[in-house]
């Protein structure tokens, strides 16, 4: 494999089936993908899902990786986002330890930030940021002096902008018509020429 | 009216086609079993161990070109099944494998035979099912079909709570039609990149033709040796594509890679274009990839894009079923003459003729493999198992008609010859189908023995018996300074005599004389017939090129070994 190893993202549309993201799962790991973060939810569709994976690794990989997710049955479409041209948004929850003298300052911060506070307790707050994952990591960086708790980041979840394209798409292809148990390679023995 | 769960699977079945399965009850598939007589028309083969049934579901599906159909019991019959799905699932055979699982209530409390089959199987199978209601088999057993037949074929396995084939009912319709939205294999390759290739194949000085598996599975013979012949390009095939174009043809080249003709590696290594067809770039072929085909292009076509650019960059990727790709390439191919490229090859068949078997009084396989290609005159189906036998049946054994040889290439998996040989033979009931045995893999299947004589399904058995685990062995020999631990087989059993248990003819053969008429022999019995050919027992597979080795490692005689041993000293291989 060569190139360089980046972060990609992903986007897969599932069927709703039990166990499907255990196949998904499965995969990456028979295969030795890289998974980053890995966030489902439901689509615009009944019954289908949407996954969101950022995916570790070079392009040679991605590669594989979309070709390996759209053989899985129940994977509908796959498509790797160009990341120029994309809304990409993670939700975290902080749990900040707050006193009275540090209580204004955190404030501040969430203000800045644009992040709201969600929980209030006598020792403690809790913040939720909705944003990229690089102001999330800069907010936390700026709230670990005061104490940080616990945290819980979703994954992103990402979309192309309506004006995009995205870069891979199921190879195209034809419908075949359905056949019988193989009726068309009939048993009577075909020469070679 | 409303149909059980398991009369249900019955008629489905034989909506598909289906005329035999190869199973084994046990109580939770007992239900379906229970229905079965009211379905004469679907005859059950009754095997002794569940493996043979997935393994014979494979030969029959090899010869047949329709899926096979094994069943086993939930628990350890099912998990029993798993090996021969594996090698299946990286043979790309079509079979489908159904399994009882305990009642609906009781999955998941770790219930007696309970085992996860979905959960098991999900890297080894296409795709699989746990069915939870009777309503829902017509429409899982269409979808199984069409996936395991369709694309690049796979085994599929349904589970069904025994509950399921028990009680539930419902009203049986068959669908017409699959109902699998993520489902759509590419058939028809893209116009564009079809004219890129022939432009390729146009420009080419020394092209190569790689012929895989994907040649028989979408039965291309006869586009493979259009193209082939029109712009004479020679042919190098993979043991899977072995009988994808004619032994004897002038431009077959044989198999290359591990243990290939030296002159096969030795041409892909020279070719400046690779026309990959239905093959995989296997490391059995490839050996190391920074060193193989290094001055070749590749156009590569196959039905699976996941295959295209994994082990070797194609220039011209072409995604499609193999026959209507090359159907469409044809008309562009125009006719070519490359005398000099393949004058070169014939040069180094002459220089390197791997094929030659030396002059010795001693009974060798080499020896035997071509004996009995010869008196079956290149029609027999040969069926082998895993390991040094099987190698030089790839390279010895000749073949007239497409189609005729069934290994398990891709999981090797040992104990195969005897199972997939009695499903060939059921698909293909007018064939010779030899099975060239190993004494190691006989003695892991040979149990079915019983269901051949039961059935008088009649293989011919040829144990290449070395009395070692041979293959191997001779890693040992080469690379761990000939400590044989764990290799010897000194305690065989006397096979004329097993056989006989069984009620099939035994034949013995321990000298060179007698090769020719044991095999005539053998083949003038009506039924199932064991010949147990003692042979030499410390007899090495070559050419070997070693594991993760490029042709310039290649061992091509036995006296190349010490100096290759000599110098790759603690090297760990
Ligand atoms: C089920 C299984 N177990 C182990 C192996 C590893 N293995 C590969 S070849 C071989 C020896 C096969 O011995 P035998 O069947 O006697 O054939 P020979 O090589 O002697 O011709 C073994 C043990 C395997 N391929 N499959
Ligand atoms: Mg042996």
């Amino acid at each position: 494999m060569s190139g360089a190893t980046e972060r990609h993202t992903i986007v897969a549309l599932v069927q709703d089936q039990p166990g499907v993201l255990n196949r998904v799962s499965s995969l990456f790991r028979r295969r030795g993908f890289n998974i980053a973060s890995l966030a489902v939810g439901q689509s615009e569709q009944p019954n289908l899902s949407r996954m969101t994976f950022v995916v570790e690794g070079d392009i040679a990989t991605m590669e594989q990786v979309t070709k390996q997710l759209n053989k899985l049955i129940e994977v509908i479409k796959v498509s790797e986002l160009v990341e120029e041209e994309i809304v990409a948004r993670e939700v975290a929850l902080i749990k900040v330890r707050a006193t009275p003298t540090t209580r204004s300052e955190i404030i501040q911060l969430v203000n800045i930030f644009r992040a709201n506070i969600v929980d209030v307790g006598p020792q403690s707050l809790i913040i939720e940021i909705t944003s990229g994952e690089d102001k999330i990591d800069a907010m936390y960086n700026l709230l670990r002096p005061f104490g940080i708790r616990e945290v819980m980041r979703t994954g992103r979840i990402a979309m192309a902008r309506s004006a995009s394209e995205t870069r891979a798409e199921r190879p195209r292809g034809d419908t075949p018509t359905p056949t019988k148990n193989g009726a068309e390679h009939e048993q009577t023995q075909v020469p070679y020429g | 009216m409303k149909l059980t769960g398991a009369q249900i699977v019955c008629e489905s079945l034989l909506r598909e086609n289906v005329d035999v399965v190869f199973g084994i009850p046990g109580g939770a598939i007992l239900p379906l079993y229970g229905a079965m007589p009211e379905y004469p028309q679907l005859r059950h083969i009754l095997v002794r161990h569940e493996q043979a049934a997935a393994m014979a579901a494979d030969g029959y599906a090899r010869v047949t070109g329709k899926a096979g159909v094994c069943m086993a019991t939930s628990g350890p019959g099912a998990t029993n099944l798993v090996t021969g799905i594996a090698s299946a699932q990286m043979d790309s055979i079509p079979i489908v494998a159904i399994t009882g699982q305990v009642p609906r209530a009781a999955i998941g409390k770790d219930a007696f035979q309970e085992t996860d089959m979905t959960g098991i199987t999900l890297p080894v199978t296409k795709h699989n099912y746990l069915v939870m209601s009777a309503a829902e088999i017509p429409q899982a057993i269409k979808d199984a079909f069409y996936i395991a037949n369709t694309g690049r074929p796979g085994p599929v396995l349904i589970d069904i709570p025994k509950d399921v084939l028990l009680n539930d009912e419902a009203e049986f319709s068959y669908p017409d039609d699959v109902d699998l939205p993520g489902y759509k294999p590419t058939m028809d390759g893209h116009p564009s990149q079809i004219q890129k290739a022939a432009q390729l194949i146009a420009e080419a000085k020394r092209p190569i033709i790689l012929a895989g598996h994907g040649i028989i599975i979408s039965r291309a013979y006869q586009e493979v040796l259009e193209l082939a012949e029109r712009a004479q390009i020679p042919v190098v095939t993979t043991l899977l594509g072995i009988s994808s174009f004619p032994s004897e043809h002038f431009l077959n080249v044989g198999m290359p890679g591990m243990h290939g003709m030296a002159y096969a590696s030795m041409a892909i290594n020279e070719s400046d274009l690779l026309i990959s067809l239905g093959m995989r770039f296997d490391d059995r072929v490839t050996g190391r990839l920074s060193d193989f085909a290094p001055n070749a292009k590749v156009v590569h076509i196959d039905v699976d894009p996941s295959e295209i650019s994994k082990n070797v960059k194609a220039t011209v990727p072409i995604v499609g079923d193999l026959k209507r790709v090359l159907q469409a390439l044809l008309p562009h191919v125009e006719p070519a003459v490359h005398a000099e490229w393949v004058q070169q090859v014939e040069d180094m068949r002459v220089e390197h003729p791997s094929h030659r078997i030396r002059e010795t009084d001693k009974l060798l396989p080499q020896y035997i493999l071509r004996t009995l290609s010869d008196v079956t005159d290149g029609n027999a189906l040969v069926v082998t198992g895993v390991g040094q036998h099987q190698m030089w049946a790839a390279q010895h054994c000749r073949f007239k008609n497409p189609n005729s040889l069934i290994t398990s290439g891709g999981l090797g998996a040992m104990g195969f010859e005897v199972p997939a040989a009695m499903g060939a033979k059921v698909g293909a009931p007018d064939k010779v189908v030899w099975s060239i045995a190993g004494d190691g893999g006989f003695q892991m299947t040979l149990c079915d023995l019983a269901t051949c004589a039961e059935n008088n399904i009649a293989v011919k058995f040829a144990i290449m018996n070395n009395g070692y685990l041979g293959m191997v062995r001779q890693w040992q020999d080469f690379f761990y300074n000939k400590v044989y631990t764990a290799t010897s087989y000194s305690a065989n059993p006397d096979f004329v005599k097993l056989a006989e248990a069984y009620g099939i003819p035994g034949i013995r053969v321990t000298d060179k004389s007698q090769v020719e008429s044991s095999i005539r022999q053998a083949m003038m019995e009506p039924g199932p017939v064991v010949v147990d050919f003692l042979v030499e027992p410390e007899e090495n597979v070559f050419p070997m090129i070693p594991a993760g080795e490029s042709l310039s490692e290649m061992l091509e005689e036995p006296d190349q070994v010490p100096a290759f041993q000599a110098s790759n000293e603690g090297i760990a291989t």
